[in-house]
């Protein structure tokens, strides 16, 4: 009988962790668009640093930060919130790591739009959130889709920052990329190789609808 | 009915400068591009914010910075057609026109006066179409009846034709012409082209790097333009050095001649300008001798270009402009212009 709690435990991570992505990494893409320049640029490298250092490394500064015997890590416990060796930690880990891909994508998307678009909206006296969510975000909305997608992917496959933070525990924090590594290393190959498919099948149908829905979308548009 | 605009905005080393106050009918303002003309439009819509100053629209302040006064784009009641028509691409032409109506809260009415509105502006058939569907001149008509169905008290027009092929340009010229007429509030346009300026406006406010050179009715600007950047973009061809001589009398050095005027030269000229369509071989006045230089066909005139005899040899030919059916049997051996066509041109 196989164990599906790798699953379904990589799924809700990289759902929960998509979902927080999705609205942090739309918020600091629209706002940081609308700063000076020197600001822009230093909170652009901060933004994208998660995706460029090692994963291990931005492990190490979760730990640096949440590890129980932090400041944070240790004030957050007293309200019996711990991301060190719970599941939920996972989240947290696979948000850090995600972000940056969906914050520089959806920062392309919005720097391509039409600002005209925009400021007419203002003139004709639609509100600011209006113009955001129906006329913005439809024109971005390729890019912002394409960020989303990619932030799932990262975030389900997720390795470096999780073992650093949440580990491996059979039935608690095993996600599939830390199972497939701990069978691989205990020489079960078999079930290394049936992980390794499963992601292999989550990933392709994820990149099977995002494609099914741009044509879709597409379409309507034409219509 | 009127506005009256008076700010300053610096954009780095561009500095906007402008006061002006625009009455009921069309205003041009004529300029250059990255003369400041749309950066203007923008401030006065409350799209970009003057660094200085005050706009007000029917006696309604827009902008104060002294009163620190700035009100939203969507409290100034300000249309604003932009260049490229900005209609929203993932609406439909009736979704787009409902846009305008946003500020009317009864469904009902909302959907009577879209309705109307599409009827007024000959869209029906197309409300259902996106904007991509549409021809340049449909595209225009949707985003004119969209800021129409809003009621602005002011509607700012940024180069309306700059999108629309030649052949169209003309039509839609007059049918835009008419509709604003009936529309009758204050229009304030944005051009470079002065045939444009000249078809569409009442008066014209001449623009040059970011300053407001005057504010003048557009018949008396192209008789007596007063600048040398004004004659250059009201389609003066010929603008030349001159110095006054006497009230009545200048000197053209570049050319070697002294020319009679009917108005009167005052201190301070720096400049005549001769439109090419004025020289005569007939006319008595201010003749002398010529020699061809070249020669340039367009569709239906004639462009000869000229030289006068002591003309110095750096400076530019003169142009002589002509319907192709008056073309000389030879090119006459002087020219003349009337004193009346001698634009006085200061500054």
């Amino acid at each position: 009988m196989i164990d599906w709690y790798p699953l379904f435990n990589s799924l809700r991570i990289a759902a929960i962790s998509c979902v927080l992505v999705f609205f942090t990494g739309i918020f600091f893409a629209y706002y940081a668009a609308r700063l000076p320049r020197v600001v822009k640029g230093v909170l652009d490298v901060i933004l994208t640093l998660p995706m460029v250092l090692p994963p291990t490394v931005c492990g190490y500064f979760l730990l640096l930060v949440f590890g129980v015997k932090r400041p944070v890590g240790a004030f957050l416990l007293h309200y019996g919130i711990k991301f060190v060796m719970t599941w939920y930690g996972g989240i947290l880990a696979a948000a850090v790591v995600a972000f940056p891909l969906m914050y520089r994508t959806a920062r392309g998307a919005f720097e391509s739009f039409d600002e005209n678009l925009a400021w007419s909206g203002q003139t004709l006296g639609l509100s600011d959130t209006y113009i955001f969510w129906r006329i913005r975000m439809p024109a971005c909305r390729q890019g912002i889709l394409a960020g989303t997608v990619l932030a799932f992917a990262r975030a389900l496959g997720e390795y470096g920052a999780t073992s650093m933070l949440i580990g491996y525990t059979p039935g608690r924090t095993a996600t599939i990329s830390t199972t497939v590594y701990q069978l691989w290393r205990t020489n079960e190959e078999r079930g290394a190789f049936f992980w390794v498919m499963v992601n292999l099948a989550i990933s392709t149908v994820v990149l099977l609808t995002v494609n099914m829905l741009e044509t879709r979308q597409k379409k309507a548009v034409e219509k | 009915m009127s506005l009256f605009v008076d700010i300053q905005k610096q954009l780095g080393s561009f500095t906007l400068h402008v006061r002006f106050t625009a009455e009921n009918g069309v205003t041009c303002l004529l300029g250059a591009s990255g003369c400041g003309k749309s950066m203007t439009l923008k401030c006065i819509a409350g799209i970009e914010k003057p660094d200085r100053g005050r706009i007000e629209l029917d006696g309604r302040v827009l902008f104060d910075s002294e009163k620190h006064i700035d009100l939203r784009p969507q409290q100034r009641r300000v249309g604003y057609l932009f260049q490229n028509y900005a209609l929203f691409p993932n609406m439909t032409v009736r979704q787009n026109i409902l846009c305008g109506l946003c500020r009317e809260k009864d469904h009902a009415v909302k959907e009577r006066r879209a309705s109307e509105m599409i009827a007024l502006m000959q869209l029906e058939g197309l409300e259902n179409h996106k904007p991509h569907q549409l021809s340049g001149g449909q595209q225009q008509r949707v985003a004119l009846a969209r800021i129409l169905v809003s009621d602005p008290q002011l509607l700012l027009l940024d180069e309306p034709f700059s999108a629309l092929d030649g052949h169209l340009r003309d039509a839609l010229k007059i049918e835009l012409r008419d509709l604003l007429a009936r529309f009758g509030r204050e229009v304030l346009m944005v051009t470079h082209d002065r045939t444009e300026a000249y078809n569409m406006s009442s008066s014209i406010a001449v623009m040059d790097e970011g300053r407001l050179l005057t504010v003048k009715p557009t018949k008396a600007l192209f008789a007596d333009p007063g600048s040398v950047r004004a004659a250059i973009l009201t389609g003066c061809k010929n603008v030349v050095r001159a110095r006054r001589v006497d009230e009545h009398t200048v000197e053209i050095p570049d050319w070697g001649v002294r020319m009679e005027t009917r108005q009167e030269v005052k201190e301070g000229l720096c400049a005549v300008g001769l439109r090419a369509h004025y020289f005569s071989p007939s006319a008595q006045q201010n003749r002398f001798p010529v020699v061809f230089a070249e020669e340039m066909e367009e569709p239906f005139e004639l462009i000869l270009q000229f030289r006068y005899l002591n003309q110095k040899k750096d400076s530019p030919p003169v142009w002589w402009r002509l319907p192709k059916d008056k073309r000389p049997a030879s090119f006459p051996e002087e020219l003349g212009i009337a004193p009346a066509n001698i634009l006085l041109l200061y500054e």
